[in-house]
């Protein structure tokens, strides 16, 4: 799979990162692993990388539940590290998002206990710390972009 | 999924002795906790000092641990590291469920 500089016109020229993994829970926590020790994410406070840590591993899990559902498949994770941002572009060859693409996160919520879903946080979570998400499907590819903020951004919630 | 449990009381106090509670751990973790919260208690003291990491999946499992114990057992929380606090944060859990800042504070409250 061939990762594409999509951001390249709106951010300074810079190394992008590639890391493949394969669609599987525990592949994803040891790529999440290469991913934090980049070069450039160490550059980046813990509490970012934490942020980074937890967009990516919602959307590598879904990847692994939902586009391959328990097939195994290649993942591939380009990132760029722009002044402002982290930029990230995830590709696999599972199956395309449902018509109307990516859920919009809004937070599951019960008004008892018995009520509380125990699913449905991931997209909350995801769409909470990105900006500019964008999907695309071309020639049987899942392309997922995505911006994280990683500066002048005010706290998501008081 | 390590836990270490001990009684203190009528307060079970659950330490999760693992770094990560993530999709690939999130079953056993519950498993587990159903397991050592075979120990009766008025309630229950998660203790999540040493976990440097929870995702969705693991936000489910506390979840599901909370139904199982019911409404007449409550399920508490402290010691969350800061990205762990943020999930729960971000997904509002923090309005559901007590956290303490740290095992002490639980212990105090629990007096």
């Amino acid at each position: 799979m061939q990762a594409d500089p999509f951001c390249q016109t709106r951010c300074l020229p810079g190394a992008m990162a590639t890391i493949h993994l394969e669609s599987e829970f525990l592949a994803v926590r040891e790529g999440l692993g290469r991913v934090l020790c980049l070069p450039d994410m160490l550059t980046l406070g813990a509490d970012l990388r934490g942020m980074v840590e937890i967009v990516l591993v919602e959307v590598l899990n879904n990847i692994v539940e939902h586009a391959y559902a328990g097939q195994t498949g290649p993942i591939e994770i380009a990132l760029r590290l722009c002044p402002d941002r982290l930029a990230c572009h995830v590709q696999d060859r599972g199956r395309p998002f449902p018509p109307g693409g990516p859920p919009p996160g809004i937070l599951p919520e019960g008004k008892t206990l018995n009520d509380m879903p125990e699913g449905g946080y991931g997209w909350h979570l995801i769409r909470t710390m990105t900006t500019d998400l964008h999907y695309s499907r071309s020639e049987g590819i899942n392309h997922l972009r995505f911006c994280i903020p990683i500066e002048a951004k005010p706290p998501l919630y008081g | 999924m390590e836990l270490s449990a001990t009684t203190q009381g009528d307060l079970l106090v659950v330490t999760v002795c693992e770094s990560r509670i993530d999709a690939a751990g999130a079953i056993q973790f519950k498993e587990r906790m159903r397991e050592v919260t075979d120990t009766p208690s008025s309630r229950v003291l998660l203790d999540l000092s040493q976990v440097q990491f929870l995702d969705s999946s693991g936000l489910g499992a506390v979840v599901a641990v909370m139904k199982l114990l019911g409404a007449e057992r409550k399920l508490e929380l402290s010691g969350l590291t800061p990205t762990v606090e943020k999930v729960f944060r971000l997904t509002r859990m923090d309005r559901v469920i007590t956290i303490h800042p740290d095992l002490r504070e639980g212990l105090r409250d629990a007096g």
